[in-house]
C-alpha cells in the first residue's frame, strides 16, 4: 500500500501545484504550455509540438471577477474557469484553447477576447453534424488552423509525423485509463472513490506518456495488494465532472464504491481511441464523427442512454449519481430521457447538484446518506 | 378589394392559414414539420411541406397565459428550470397532448438550425427521440472571424446536400430546383421588406408602437418564402408612410424618449411592459430584429443562402454582435437602451454585460437593464421592471 499511496501522491501533487507544473514544464523544456478548456480539446497537436497541454477544469474559487461578465446563472465551471483568467492565475500559458460545444463555452470564449488579454485565445468550434464527410473535412479545417496557431507561439512546424505519434501516446494513455477504471472497479477498497478520481483527473496535468507510466506502475501494485474486500453498492457517476472532495468522500463513507462512471471529464475522454490512418489531423476529425455518449455531441439517436444501461449491466451496477454541474443545460436536457430509462430498468438514481463554488455541504451528505440507505434495503 | 384589409388583418390572416394548412396537410397524412425561427424555411417549402414554429408556438403560448402550466409540467418529468423556457413550454404541450387555447400538429420530422443558440439542439434531440421522428440539423459554426470562413461554407453547403436528400425522402419528391429558386427569390424579397418597414420606425416620431415589431415577426419567420407575406409588408410600408406623411403613429402616448430594447421579450408580461412603456413616452425604436431575417443573398445561391444563415446575429462575434446594436441606436435615433437580462438565453446573457459596456461606449448613450424570461413569468417582477426604466428615462430626461 505504501507504493500505492506514493504513486497516488505524486498525482496529486501535479493536481494541487498546477502554476508550479506548468513553470517547471517550462523551465526544464523551455516549451510552452497551452491551457485545455473542457471538454474535448485535440491534445494531440499541442503534444506533437512539444508543448504541454493543460487541463483547465475550474476547481473551488471565490467568484468575483468574473461577476462583470457572468450573470449568476452561468455555469459554475465556467465561472470558475473565467475568474482564474481573469484573476491572472493562467497568465504563465502561451495560449488556451476554448471549444465552442455550448452557449456558455461560446460566450466565456468572446469574453476571454476582451477580458484576459494577456492570454491568446485560440479558438475551436466543433461540427455538430460530425458524421458527414462534409463535418470531418470542416473540423480538420479547424484542427490545421489550430495547428497553424501553435506554430506562430513556438516558431517551429509541427510534422505530420509528430501528431501521429502523439496519437499513439494518447490512444495507449486511453488504453490504460480504461483499464486502470476496470482495475479500481475490482479493488474499490484500494481506489476508493477520491483515488480514483486523483488518479484521472492528474493525466491532465502530465505529459500523457509520464501519466501512463505511472498509472501503469499503480496498476501493477494494486494487483498485489491482499486485502479482503467489504461489502460495497456498485455505483455509476454520470455528469460532466465528480470533482468534489466532499461529495467522492461521502461516497466512501457509505460503502458506495465508483465502478465505471460516465463523466466527461473522466471515461468520456478515453472511451474511444482515435482511429487509424496516415494523416494525423484527418484521424483527429475522425475521432470526433465516432465519438459517443456525450450531451455535447450531437446525436438525435439514444446512444448515451444506450451507453450508460449497457455499462451498468456489464458492470453490474446497482445505481446511478447524475453529478449535474449546475446551469449546465446540455446536461440538462439529457437528464429527464436518461433518468426515464432507468426507471424503467429499475435502476435507482441519485440527482446531486455541482457548484463549484459551494462549500456548504450538508445537503449532499443528507442526499448521499438518505441513498446508500435506500440502496441498503 | 385586397388592398381594403389593413396589414394587421393579413398577418392574423395569413397565420390562421399557416395553422389550418399544417392541421389540413395532418389530416390527409402528409408529414408536417416543426423548425427552429431561422431555419432555411425555403428547403421545406421548395417541397411543399407544411412547417410549424415552436418558438413562435411557444410565445404566442407564453402571452396567451399558457407558458406557466407547460413549463410546470416539463419541470414534473425532470427538466431543469434552467432549460430555456420556450423549450419547456414546447416539452409542456408535447406531454399535454396539445393545447386548447393554441394548438399545433405534433410533427413527422424536424428542422433545426443552431444559428440561434446551440439550446436548439438539445431541444430537437429530444423532440426527435420523443416521437422517434428524423431531425434534419443545419450546423452554422459560431463564427468566431469577422468572416464566415470558406471552410465553413463548405460544411454548410454540404449539410444542405444532405437536408435535400432527407427531404425528398419525407416527402417523395425530387427537388425541383425551379421551385427553389422561386421560394429563395420570394424569401429575399420579404427578407427586404421586412427590413424596409422595421427600418421606417427611425422617423420622428416614429410611426409605430416598436411593439408592434413582435406582430409582424409572426409573419417573417412562419411565412418568410410566401408571396402573402410580401403583400403584408408592402402594405405595412404604404400604412407607414401614410403615417409618417401625417404625423400619427399607433404609440398610444407622446413619443418623449426612443429606446433600443435588447432581447426577446417577457411574452407572460408583454401587455405590462406596453403599458408602463406608455405611460413613460417611452417608444422602442431600436432593435436588432430587423436584421435577423434580412438575409441577403442570389436566388440561386445555396452558398450564400448558407453563409447568409449563419451570420444570424447571434451566431456572430461579440464585436459584431455590437456593431448590430450599436448600429440599431444610431438607426433607431434612441436616446437609451434598455436590456432585458433573459434567463432563458444564455447566448444573449452571458455576452450582455461586456456588449453593454462597449455600446455605452461607442455611443455614449445610457443604458439599463431588468431581469426577465421570454416564456417563464416567475423571473420577471413588475415592480423592479418599472424601476429599471424609470432610473433611465431620469437619465435621459438629464440629457435632453
Amino acid at each position: 500500500m505504501e507504493i500505492i499511496n506514493a504513486l497516488i501522491a505524486s498525482m496529486d501533487w501535479n493536481i494541487k501545484n498546477p502554476e508550479g507544473v506548468v513553470k517547471r514544464y517550462k523551465s526544464d523544456t523551455g516549451k510552452d504550455v497551452i491551457g485545455c478548456f473542457p471538454e474535448y480539446c485535440p491534445e494531440e497537436i499541442i503534444h506533437a509540438a512539444g508543448m504541454l497541454p493543460i487541463g483547465l477544469w475550474g476547481g473551488q474559487t471565490d467568484i468575483e471577477l468574473s461577476k462583470a461578465y457572468l450573470p449568476a446563472f452561468a455555469c459554475s465551471l465556467m465561472q470558475s474557469c473565467l475568474e482564474h483568467g481573469l484573476g491572472g492565475r493562467y497568465d504563465d500559458l502561451s495560449a488556451v484553447l476554448i471549444p465552442a460545444l455550448c452557449d456558455t463555452l461560446i460566450c466565456i470564449g468572446e469574453n476571454w477576447k476582451v477580458g484576459v488579454q494577456q492570454v491568446q485565445r485560440i479558438s475551436l468550434v466543433h461540427p455538430q453534424n460530425r458524421k458527414m464527410e462534409a463535418g470531418i473535412q470542416y473540423l480538420r479545417s479547424e484542427y490545421t488552423r489550430i495547428k497553424e496557431s501553435l506554430e506562430k507561439i513556438s516558431g517551429e512546424p509541427i510534422t505530420d509525423e509528430a501528431i501521429n505519434i502523439s496519437i499513439e501516446i494518447y490512444n495507449e494513455h486511453r488504453e490504460t485509463m480504461r483499464r486502470f477504471v476496470d482495475v479500481a472497479a475490482c479493488n474499490p477498497h484500494i481506489m476508493v472513490p477520491l483515488k480514483r478520481n486523483i488518479v484521472i483527473k492528474s493525466g491532465y496535468y502530465m505529459l500523457k506518456e509520464d501519466h501512463t507510466k505511472l498509472v501503469n506502475e499503480l496498476i501493477e501494485e494494486i494487483g498485489k495488494v491482499q486485502v479482503e474486500s467489504k461489502p460495497y453498492k456498485r455505483i455509476l457517476l454520470s455528469g460532466i465532472m465528480a470533482d468534489s472532495k466532499v461529495m467522492l468522500e461521502l461516497l466512501e463513507d457509505h460503502q458506495l464504491a465508483v465502478v465505471a462512471d460516465d463523466l466527461a471529464q473522466e471515461s468520456r475522454q478515453f472511451r474511444h481511441d482515435v482511429p487509424q490512418g496516415n494523416d494525423g489531423l484527418h484521424r483527429l476529425a475522425k475521432y470526433w464523427s465516432i465519438f459517443e455518449g456525450c450531451s455535447l455531441a450531437y446525436a438525435p439517436d439514444e446512444s448515451r442512454g444506450d451507453i450508460l444501461l449497457k455499462d451498468i449491466k456489464d458492470k453490474d451496477i446497482d445505481a446511478v449519481i447524475f453529478c449535474m454541474m449546475q446551469f449546465c443545460d446540455p446536461e440538462e436536457y439529457d437528464y429527464p430521457l436518461l433518468k426515464k430509462r432507468l426507471d424503467e430498468a429499475g435502476i435507482p438514481s441519485l440527482f446531486i447538484e455541482m457548484d463549484l463554488q459551494v462549500s456548504n455541504t450538508e445537503q449532499i451528505r443528507t442526499r448521499i446518506q438518505t441513498f446508500s440507505e435506500i440502496l441498503s434495503y | 378589394m385586397k388592398s381594403k384589409l389593413t396589414s394587421n388583418e393579413r398577418v392574423s390572416n395569413l397565420l390562421k392559414r399557416s395553422y389550418d394548412e399544417a392541421f389540413e396537410a395532418k389530416a390527409k397524412g402528409q408529414p408536417v414539420g416543426w423548425a427552429t425561427s431561422v431555419f432555411p424555411q425555403e428547403l421545406p417549402q421548395a417541397f411543399g411541406l407544411k412547417v410549424c414554429y415552436p418558438e413562435n408556438h411557444a410565445a404566442a403560448l407564453a402571452a396567451k397565459k399558457q407558458s406557466l402550466e407547460l413549463c410546470s409540467v416539463a419541470e414534473e418529468i425532470g427538466y431543469s428550470m434552467d432549460v430555456c423556457a420556450y423549450a419547456r413550454t414546447n416539452f409542456g404541450f408535447l406531454e399535454k397532448g396539445g393545447n386548447d387555447v393554441l394548438n399545433i400538429p405534433f410533427p413527422d420530422f424536424l428542422l433545426c438550425c443552431n444559428n440561434i443558440c446551440n439550446q436548439t439542439i438539445k431541444w430537437y434531440e429530444n423532440i426527435s427521440r420523443k416521437l422517434n421522428i428524423p431531425l434534419i440539423m443545419i450546423d452554422t459554426p459560431f463564427n468566431m472571424e469577422d468572416e464566415v470562413s470558406s471552410e465553413r461554407v463548405d460544411y454548410m453547403e454540404g449539410q444542405m446536400d444532405e437536408a435535400i436528400k432527407q427531404l425528398e425522402g419525407i416527402s417523395g419528391k425530387k427537388l425541383d430546383p425551379k421551385r427553389l429558386e422561386k421560394v429563395m427569390e420570394i424569401s429575399v424579397e420579404n427578407g427586404r421588406l421586412w427590413k424596409k418597414a422595421m427600418d421606417m420606425t427611425s422617423a420622428n416620431p416614429s410611426p409605430m408602437n416598436g411593439f408592434d415589431l413582435f406582430s409582424y415577426m409572426a409573419a417573417i419567420v412562419c411565412a418568410r418564402g410566401r408571396e402573402e407575406t410580401t403583400l403584408i409588408f408592402e402594405t405595412l410600408i404604404e400604412e407607414l408612410k401614410e403615417r409618417i406623411n401625417h404625423g400619427k403613429t399607433t404609440f398610444r402616448s407622446e413619443e418623449k424618449y426612443r429606446i433600443m430594447m435588447e432581447g426577446i421579450p417577457c411574452w407572460p408580461h408583454i401587455g405590462h411592459k406596453m403599458k408602463v412603456l406608455t405611460k413613460y413616452g417611452v417608444n422602442m425604436t431600436g432593435s436588432v430584429y430587423p436584421d435577423a431575417w434580412a438575409l441577403e443573398y442570389e436566388a440561386n445561391d445555396v452558398r450564400g443562402m448558407a453563409k447568409a444563415y449563419s451570420l444570424m446575429f447571434n451566431n456572430v462575434n461579440l464585436k459584431k454582435m455590437t456593431q448590430y446594436r450599436t448600429n440599431s441606436l444610431i438607426k433607431g435615433k434612441c436616446d437609451g437602451a434598455f436590456y432585458h437580462m433573459n434567463r432563458s438565453c444564455k447566448l444573449m446573457s452571458l455576452l450582455q454585460y461586456e456588449m453593454q459596456r462597449q455600446i455605452q461606449a461607442a455611443t455614449g448613450l445610457p443604458s439599463a437593464s431588468f431581469d426577465g424570461d421570454q416564456a417563464d413569468p416567475r423571473c420577471f417582477t413588475k415592480a423592479q421592471f418599472e424601476t429599471r426604466i424609470q432610473a433611465l428615462v431620469e437619465v435621459m430626461e438629464e440629457r435632453s
